[in-house]
């Protein structure tokens, strides 16, 4: 049991160093797409937010989405009383630890470790294997504690290795991932299920990016104004220098 | 006693105010001192913004510190916390968190063109030598700045980076598990760590920053400013004003040019900080946006990159009698060495513009051997893959551990063989006066 928990532990560096060559998909993230956002909270507070807590963020501030606190509270809080409340979850993190191997972990700035593109092309790379005890495997996370919760609208995956020996001499492994039992999605569906997810995920990872970019426009604007000022005063200050 | 002071006259309605302060408080003496009669030299060029805009850093530094510590909790268990809080549910928190982060990338940038105009020019030689040391301790205190401020966000890199950087210190001989224990406050990084570094970023070391760069302008003032010719001004007087006739004063001359190099300065800052604050992982790194674990190692820790030339030359020593001392070792004297400048360049000229092409050559390879640390220190060893043969020597194949063997030993050559390269370098003759 030790060594279990001990080599869960190093699961995700072993992650990081099996996947270092993979290539990620690009996640199709807009945060002025406000109909994707409001989505891909909808998908959060429903698929995500039963074991993910998201304990920085508050429910009220999905009234940036274009959402009234009403909305809010009738269609995504389902987990708490008062809209001003951070999404927390009821799952307690040492019963978690003990179902899945490791606590699912918090995911209010998952985007800003992981990255969009990684979340993307991993909420679309699960397939089955036995050998696990969920009976699913990523292929961006081998030996992912969770198992894939949005089956029902993918459908089942499998995993396909191919070994090819190149020109050189090298070989060389495809991995590729067929659908075997379709879901109640179709592919491009579920795509776009997941880019609205990881949409609404990069909006929380920092919510305030999109007045960030707004206000930046400006300040820059004001910036090139003062650049200009302070040359030419420095330049009326200066004519009598040889 | 002094003469009886003039009144103050040319301020308007506020020549009372001014007399009434001036003769209770040296104000009138201290402005002309310092700025409307401080000579400079008036062929100033790209170069000499930077210490005028580290200055204006080190108040921004401050000034955001100051709001941030409003809302900061230094607890293990709030910490992290305690940063999302500010970035999302206090007013314009963001930004002056940003401005914080960007702020403290921004000063290493500006210090350390600062510090590459000084060895172009020899702005610490004679007599600059003790502005030169002096400058060389707020680069010193810069650092243990930025160690201490990057813990304080608790995330994984914060952890994980001031678990190595607290090793190093354990790895000197004999006394370090206990010294590693003194810093720490603790056997690992805990709460007790993050207390102690908390007041010591809020409080110890601005202090010390403040009082070093007061002292470091007083000691300039003395002196006076070097210039892109190494030519002394002040031994050219005007006999009709008593002032150097290359200078020309400070205020308004360098106060309006410096808000220009403010301007642009903020430009660049602003277009980071609005547009990119993580900067691609180099300023705010991805994996500090995960809350510390103590049980879970990152699979490759690395400093922030102002760090990284030292963490490149700590790493590429090898450990010698099980030790990790060597290493440690290297990366202290690598600092160190810095302040022997004055006295290994053995020149005759100070400015690059005369010396000849030894020393230029050794600059460059200097300028890029530092840059490439830099580049390696943020990188996994495995970065450039590995030798594709076997020799009794290759302790190991990492391509990148034995470049950054090569730039350890450029680096330090650099300085140790200044002494000779630098006196037998072809020098052109100084000028009388600056040229521009």
């Amino acid at each position: 049991m030790k060594t279990f928990l001990a080599a869960l532990l190093l699961l995700p560096a072993l992650a990081c160093a099996s996947s270092a060559g993979l290539k990620f998909d690009r996640a199709p993230v807009d945060p002025t797409d406000l109909p994707s956002l409001q989505r891909g909270a909808q998908g959060f507070v429903n698929y995500c937010l039963n074991c993910h807590s998201a304990a920085y963020m508050r429910y009220n501030r999905l009234r940036d989405l274009g959402l009234s606190e009403q909305q809010v509270k009738d269609n995504l809080m389902f987990a708490a009383d008062k809209v001003g409340e951070t999404m927390t979850v009821a799952m307690r993190t040492k019963d978690a630890a003990q179902w899945f191997g490791a606590a699912p972990p918090d995911l209010t700035v998952i985007a800003r470790s992981r990255g969009a593109d990684w979340l993307y092309t991993y909420l679309r790379s699960f397939y089955r294997d036995p050998a696990r005890p969920t009976g699913w495997n990523n292929v961006v996370f081998p030996s992912v504690g969770m198992p894939h919760v949005l089956y029902e609208l993918q459908g089942v995956q499998s995993l396909k290795v191919e070994t090819s020996t190149d020109a050189a001499g090298h070989k060389q492994q495809t991995q590729t991932l067929v659908l075997e039992t379709p879901g109640t999605l179709s592919k491009a569906q579920y795509d776009q299920f997941v880019g609205d997810l990881v949409n609404y995920l990069d909006y929380m990872g920092e919510p305030s990016s999109a007045s960030r970019i707004q206000i930046g426009i400006y300040v820059m604007m004001f910036l090139v104004l003062f650049i200009a000022i302070t040359y030419l005063l420095k330049r009326a200050y200066w004519k009598d220098v040889h | 006693m002094a003469a009886p002071k003039q009144p103050v006259t040319g301020a308007g309605p506020f020549n009372g105010v001014l007399t009434w302060v001036d003769t209770r408080f040296p104000l009138i003496s201290l402005w002309k001192e310092h700025l409307a009669e401080y000579y400079a030299p008036k062929n100033f060029n790209f170069w000499y913004y930077f210490g005028s805009l580290a200055l204006f850093v080190l108040v921004i530094q401050i000034v955001t510190g100051i709001f941030l510590t409003m809302n900061y909790k230094p607890d293990a268990a709030q910490a992290f916390a305690s940063v999302e809080y500010i970035m999302r549910d206090v007013p314009g928190g963001w930004l002056i968190r940003y401005m914080h982060s960007t702020g403290a990338s921004m000063f290493f940038i500006v210090v350390y063109l600062h510090m590459f105009r000084a060895l172009m020019y020899g702005s610490y030689r004679k007599p600059r030598e003790l502005l030169w040391i002096i400058g060389v301790l707020i680069y010193l205190s810069m650092m243990a700045e930025a160690f201490f401020g990057y813990l304080l966000p608790w995330g994984q890199m914060s952890y994980w980076g001031a678990q190595v950087i607290v090793n190093l210190f354990s790895a000197v001989p004999f006394i370090g598990d206990d010294l590693g224990v003194w810093i720490r406050g603790d056997y690992v990084i805990s709460d007790a760590t993050l207390n102690r570094f908390f007041a010591l970023h809020v409080i110890a070391v601005p202090l010390a920053l403040l009082l070093l760069v007061a002292i470091h302008v007083m000691a300039l003032h003395e002196v006076g400013s070097s210039n892109p010719d190494g030519v002394e001004i002040k031994k050219r007087i005007d006999p009709a004003t008593g002032h150097p006739v290359d200078g020309i004063p400070f205020h308004p001359y360098y106060t309006v040019k410096d808000l220009f190099g403010v301007a642009v300065f903020l430009a660049v800052s602003c277009a980071i900080m609005f547009f990119a604050p993580a900067m691609g992982g180099y300023f705010l790194e991805y994996n500090n946006f995960i809350p510390a674990n103590p049980l879970q190692t990152p699979e490759h820790i690395a400093p922030v990159w102002y760090f990284t030339p030292y963490y490149s030359i700590l790493r590429a020593v090898p450990p010698m009698f099980n030790s990790q001392f060597p290493g440690v070792a290297a990366m202290g004297a690598a600092v160190i060495l810095l302040f022997f400048m004055p006295w290994l360049d053995r020149a005759p000229v100070k400015s690059i513009r005369y010396k000849g092409s030894v020393f230029k050559g050794w600059l460059a390879a200097f300028v890029v051997t530092f840059l490439i640390l830099g580049y390696l220190g943020t990188a996994p060893t495995t970065v450039w893959g590995q030798f594709g043969f076997d020799a009794f020597f290759l302790d190991t194949k990492d391509i990148a551990t034995w470049a950054a063997r090569v730039g350890t030993i450029v680096y330090f050559l650099f300085f140790l063989l200044m002494p000779w390269y630098s006196r037998r370098d072809k020098c052109k003759p100084e000028p009388e006066g600056i040229t521009h």
